[in-house]
């Protein structure tokens, strides 16, 4: 790893550098919330100004970005008899992220191992993630974060750059190729031994604000124990169903292919659509058998899922610990409590 | 509007039908039908998918040999239960067209109110006839529900579509948020809000929500619906028990639910 220091008012020559021949994607104030509180979002922004790099965390993660909640995986041209089929994998310019929090550089990183290290990789996914360029940037703990009890409060790989807010400068991880042809043309200079020793104050001072843990010990095997235990069936009195928590999770991929086809009948279409573990449909198969019509099994793979079955298959869970499911559930189910519940721990 | 009669169309190479299509409406405001009308877009495809003999709002032809029915609009006089009957009888489909015709929609607010009262109030002393606003469904089956306040027409193309190439028809059983999480919006709740979009079924594309407007219910409970979540949920956010019970009544797709709510609370 090459660090370097960089002046922040020398931040905007680096956005500029980027935004030159690129679409730049950016934590943004979206509105404010009923207490007026800021909310943030990651929208394509078309000026430095428009960052926040400040932010908390944004509601919704990036994900639009490299797996859109409705994505057109090919279009179909019916003539008579015969017909054709057009793929396109929907990107046309690399995506510039400028300002993602560890929790989400990993998510990607979770991702890449399902979706492009499988036997079947997902064009869809490969074609933008291959072609997109991080700035990491780093982040106060959140009363709603627990990143650091999943292990992803920081980010060894996944992204270009990693910025970290020293006062007057940024302390500046450069991790690719490209990362460093950007950065020897912008004015860096050599991080002293000070710089070192701020940036470990730095990170020391963060991890004593996190408010939120995660028990992970053996937490495959107890949730192999408690598979019966009556506190799924709490959790799932209180669950929706609505999918609220997969739409604003970083690493929830699961998906539907719907075809339709247009009414001039000439032209159909295959569409992706990312879908939820918690709708009530979701393990419905063909001739209408429902392996989880309660809400209180689907709930449960969704745990399973995350914490269980993705730890046996790759050695790391499936949550960042980012904490969205919890803030945006209107019913108040939360990670920490529904683990802790399973564990019989209190919180 | 019928026109000539234009190529049969084929899909994949196979001949489909062009079905006789007609529109009905019972005690509503036609805002569904005029959906269909409004879609200049894509009326003339609409057009050449299906063939209309009968549309009041949009022609002056009519014809009794249809095979799908869309009828719109809840069920207040006896000459509608035998319009509706008859409709029954000719059709192969019938589609309940729009909330009023799946719940009573939002005239079934008057079947709180003592009738005689409602229609003095509304009607004075002019001899109208008027009963409770009740669904299709209490007199008739109907084939197909196609749920709205108005019902969404790219929704009705589609079903209209897998009609013709015969499809299976698929509803969105799950809510609202769904839709409206995937449109990326603020949560009505964290602007202090209600919304009724997580009790909702889904299928309108969180149209309401997109504007900023909390949801009302007009498409009845999603099946999984949480009622008691919601009742809790509202509670929490300050909202009065009133409130609550304003949209799960306003287009009667939660009668059950209110039903049992009302008795909770005596």
């Amino acid at each position: 790893m090459l660090f370097r220091a960089l002046k922040k008012e020398d931040l905007k020559r680096l956005y500029d550098l980027l935004a030159g021949s690129n679409m730049i994607v950016a934590p943004v104030q979206k509105g404010q919330d009923g207490n007026r509180a800021p909310i943030y979002a990651f929208e394509e922004v078309s000026g430095f100004g428009e960052i926040h790099l400040d932010y908390t965390s944004t509601k919704i993660p990036a994900k639009r970005f490299f797996m859109p909640f409705r994505e057109t995986m090919a279009d179909f041209r019916m003539d008579g008899k015969d017909w054709g089929k057009r793929v396109g994998f929907n990107i046309d310019r690399p995506f510039v992220f400028f300002g993602m929090h560890a929790c989400d550089i990993n998510a990607l990183n979770k991702l890449d191992k399902v979706l492009l290290g499988s036997h079947y990789p997902m064009p869809y996914y490969a074609a933008k993630r291959n072609n997109m360029f991080i700035v990491g940037i780093d982040c106060r703990p959140q009363p709603y974060c627990f990143c650091r009890s999943m292990g992803s409060d920081t980010a060894l790989h996944g992204f270009d750059l990693f910025l970290t807010d020293l006062g007057d400068h940024y302390f500046v991880e450069v991790l690719s190729d490209t990362a460093f042809n950007i950065i020897r043309q912008i004015t860096t200079r050599e991080p002293a031994e000070s710089d070192h020793a701020l940036y470990m104050k730095m990170v020391s001072d963060k991890n004593k604000q996190f408010t939120l843990q995660v028990n992970t010990t053996d937490l495959t095997k107890i949730l192999d124990m408690e598979f019966q235990s009556d506190v799924w069936k709490q959790w799932g009195e209180k669950c929706f169903s609505c999918g609220t928590c997969a739409n604003v999770c970083p690493t929830c991929y699961c998906y539907g292919v719907d075809e339709s086809v247009e009414m001039d009948l000439s032209r159909a279409r295959k569409t992706k659509f990312l879908y939820a573990c918690n709708l009530i449909d979701f393990a419905e198969v063909a001739g209408g058998h429902n392996f989880r019509p309660e809400s209180h099994t689907r709930l449960k793979y969704r745990y399973y899922h995350k914490h269980r079955g993705f730890v046996e298959a790759y050695e790391e869970s499936l949550c960042v610990g980012c904490g969205r499911c919890g803030e945006s559930c209107l019913a108040g189910i939360t990670v920490p409590e529904v683990i802790a519940s399973v564990r019989g721990e209190d919180i | 509007m019928t026109g000539s009669t234009p190529k049969p169309k084929t899909y994949l190479g196979v001949p489909v039908s062009r079905p006789r299509v007609a529109f009905f409406e019972l005690s509503s405001c036609e805002g569904c039908q005029l959906q269909i009308v409004n879609n200049e877009a894509t009326l003339l495809e609409f057009l050449s998918l299906v063939h209309v003999v009968n549309f009041r709002e949009a022609m002056t032809e009519k014809s009794d040999d249809y095979e799908i029915a869309f009828v719109e609009g809840s069920v207040t006089r006896r000459d509608e239960i035998e319009l509706l009957r008859r409709i029954r009888d000719q059709a192969k489909v019938l589609v309940a067209f729009g909330s009023c015709a799946c719940f009573g929609g939002v005239n079934q607010l008057k079947n709180r109110f003592d009738p005689g009262w409602v229609k003095r109030e509304v009607y004075g002393d002019a001899p109208v006839e008027t009963d409770r606003a009740q669904p299709v469904e209490d007199f008739v089956s109907a084939d197909l529900r196609i749920y709205g306040c108005p019902v969404r027409k790219e929704e009705v193309e589609r079903v209209v579509t897998d009609i013709v190439i015969g499809k299976e028809i698929h509803y969105p059983k799950y809510p609202v948020c769904m839709e409206c999480k995937a449109n990326e919006n603020i949560c009505l709740f964290d602007l202090g809000e209600p919304c009724m979009g997580p009790i909702t079924r889904a299928g309108c594309d969180a149209w309401c929500p997109n504007n900023r407007a909390g949801c009302w219910g007009c498409r009845g409970p999603a099946d999984a619906a949480n009622l008691s979540e919601m009742k809790k949920l509202m509670k929490e956010r300050g909202f009065s028990d009133e409130i609550l019970l304003d949209r799960l009544e306003c287009f009667g797709g939660f009668g059950k639910h209110v039903d049992e709510y009302r008795k909770g609370q005596r």
